[in-house]
């Protein structure tokens, strides 16, 4: 093991190095460039053998990684908010044809109004798509999350792919000490792809065929148990990890400080990594605030939000997007997961920090004074878009 | 032979995701047709426009070079008679 | 890296324990003006900590720079060093690294050894020259 300091563009070419893919094929697009140009110069060095793909667009990227995973290679992508939205039509193909591709992808609003900055209206809107989720706090989860992602995704039971995710510039461009581990571990860890169902040119089949009406459910379905079932393996995978690699993550939702709390926000990505300061801080002034951070936006982490709605009765949803029609989409998962608990908590729904706008120390205190303050006098507006200029709540 | 089953019970019974049993050769679909494409080779230029928008393999060029009806495999779409630069390829009635 | 030559904010945060705080810096106790040009396009020294340092990469002395009398400015030739040590072109020097070593004269944050040995661990080409230069910047700042 290394210590390197390297951004979180840097660990992520390094994670598909340690993780061995061998066919990643990727278009740049701002800020995710850097992720490819070392992939480039690492395969351009002799450090890195794969099967380095330059196309067209990132529809194209998604359909290569999906033919290669289907002859039975590791495939790596990454992509960011317009390229990842001209992926959509392919990252379903990817989850229906069952192909354990692992892509980066950072965290960028979409436009207009043109912005390259941190916002999750881009990952947000494939919620629907079959991949996994995870939203990373610091650059050594993202190293760490990608080979994970393999494990889980590979697994026979599972075969799905997965989508690591990373705030644009705060983590894709920032450098933090990140521990590398050696090769040789993560080969222990992290065997080679091996599928059960690969193109075979000795037993010749056309994979992802037409399907009559008395039969699409089935195969649906069987998407809809493998999703189900990644809740337990990843869970079982970190701590796999955690026994060879000494850290660990939290499973789909990391509990900071809720035991006791009186608030909580729900916080996903790296703004979650300031609210644990700012937790340590309150707290130390005899404030009980804590932070449950989501890790998983797919699988959602159901039966973590409902522990939560029964330790807590104050629970604050910070989105960095929004469903226009109504609240941020962490928000509306979590109301749904809510429904069959008797005691319902307080929520409301905070939208903020959209298209880069930042997310300090005192914004985030400021929003656990309001969640305090609603506690004992009522919800003052179900959602409110945080610092919008004479806004609601601006 | 292939290892997988060809005969689904439950959704325990299928593959990952549906695969094909036999290639588009063997899969004939000609007896979909209304309308079958008839060759007037006196206006044909030999040129293989109708060979390649073909989306079935239902031409074939001979070694005369000209096009031969695969009817076997022919939906009647009608998509050579449309694309011939000559109008060599008329789409008429199958009898039956 | 995509896209070069827009004027660019970046941060960096030193600390002996793990940093947390992933948001932008308000109040710096150190500001570093990579092109003397960007006095004219920015506000360097907003939020500067009372006590505060600003380091500026130009051919002028601190006092020809047009900033308040109170601001403690220091000024190093980056440019000329790195291109006195061939790091770059002449018509684009690199200067990081006698940024640095100017930077750790006015700071003090570590020795110039400790810059040094990273320099020549950390810096894919000319070891050397990127050494010299941190080295000539320590000890040309004004």
């Amino acid at each position: 093991m290394v210590k390197m300091v390297i951004s979180g563009n840097s660990a992520s070419a390094y994670g598909s190095k340690l993780a061995r893919a061998e066919v990643i094929a990727a278009y740049p697009i701002t800020p995710q460039t850097s992720i490819i140009e070392k992939i480039a110069s690492l395969v351009a060095n002799g450090e890195f053998e794969t099967q380095f793909v330059k196309v067209e667009s990132e529809h194209s990227a998604m359909a290569a990684c999906i033919s290669a995973s289907l002859t039975g290679a590791r495939t790596y992508t990454a992509s960011s908010s317009h390229g990842l939205l001209l992926m959509h039509e392919m990252l379903i193909w990817a989850s229906g044809a069952r192909t354990p591709v692992v892509m980066s992808n950072i965290n960028r609003a979409n436009g207009p109004p043109w912005s390259v900055w941190a916002d999750q209206h881009d990952t947000m809107a494939q919620r629907d798509t079959g991949w996994m989720q995870i939203y990373c706090e610091s650059n050594q989860e993202v190293l760490d999350s990608i080979l994970m992602a393999y494990k889980v995704g590979e697994s026979r039971d599972i075969m799905l792919p997965s989508m690591i995710i990373e705030d644009a510039f705060i983590l894709s461009h920032t450098v933090e000490p990140v521990d590398m581990p050696d090769q040789s571990a993560v080969d222990d860890f992290l065997p080679a792809y091996d599928p059960e169902m690969k193109l075979d040119v000795d037993d010749p089949h056309g994979f992802g065929s037409l399907v009559m009406p008395e039969w699409y459910m089935e195969f649906r379905y069987k998407i809809a148990e493998a999703m189900d079932k990644t809740r337990d393996k990843l869970r079982d995978v970190q701590k796999d990890f955690e026994s060879r690699f000494g850290r660990s993550y939290g499973g789909l939702m990391e509990f900071y400080e809720c035991e006791d709390a009186e608030a909580v926000l729900v916080i996903s990505g790296s703004v979650a990594s300031t609210a644990k300061e700012v937790v340590d801080r309150m707290r130390s002034a005899g404030k009980k605030v804590g932070l449950a951070r989501l890790r998983y936006f797919r699988p959602f982490p159901v039966d973590e939000v409902r522990w939560l709605a029964k330790n807590v009765n104050c629970i604050g949803i910070v989105d960095r997007s929004y469903c226009f029609g109504h609240g941020g989409p962490m928000a509306a998962e979590i109301y749904g997961a809510l429904m069959p608990v008797a005691d319902k908590p307080i929520v409301k729904n905070f939208i903020a920090g959209l298209g880069g706008r930042d997310l300090t120390p005192e914004v985030l205190e400021r929003l656990y004074e309001n969640m305090l303050a609603i506690r004992s006098g009522g919800v003052d507006m179900e959602i409110e878009w945080v610092d919008v200029k004479d806004g609601r709540g601006g | 032979m292939s290892k997988f089953k060809r005969d689904y019970k439950k959704h325990q019974d299928l593959p990952l995701m549906p695969i094909t049993f036999v290639s588009s050769e063997e899969n004939q679909t000609g007896f979909w047709k209304t309308f079958k494409p008839v060759l007037e080779k006196e206006k044909c230029i030999k040129c293989a426009i109708c060979w390649k928008f073909c989306p079935e393999p239902a031409i074939d060029i001979g070694d005369d070079d000209y096009p031969t009806f695969r009817m076997e495999h022919c939906k009647g779409c009608g998509i050579c008679a449309n694309e011939c630069p000559k109008d060599a390829i008329q789409m008429v009635m199958e009898e039956e | 890296m995509e896209r070069r030559g827009a004027p660019v904010t970046a941060y960096t945060k030193i600390d002996d324990k793990k940093i947390r705080i992933k948001s932008s810096i308000y109040e710096p106790d150190f500001v570093i003006v990579m092109d003397q040009s960007l006095i004219k396009a920015v506000n360097v020294v907003a939020g500067l900590k009372d006590g505060g340092k600003v380091l500026v990469n130009t051919t002028k002395p601190p006092g020809e720079l047009g900033f308040e009398p109170d601001i403690t400015i220091y000024a190093v030739d980056a440019t000329g060093i790195a291109i006195n040590n061939r790091l770059g072109s002449k018509a684009a020097p690199i200067v990081n690294s006698a940024i640095l070593g100017g930077f750790v004269k006015m700071s003090g944050i570590v020795s110039l050894d400790s810059l040094i040995e990273s320099v020549k661990k950390n810096v894919p080409v000319k070891q050397e020259e990127n050494a010299q230069a941190a080295r000539d910047a320590y000890e040309g700042v004004v």
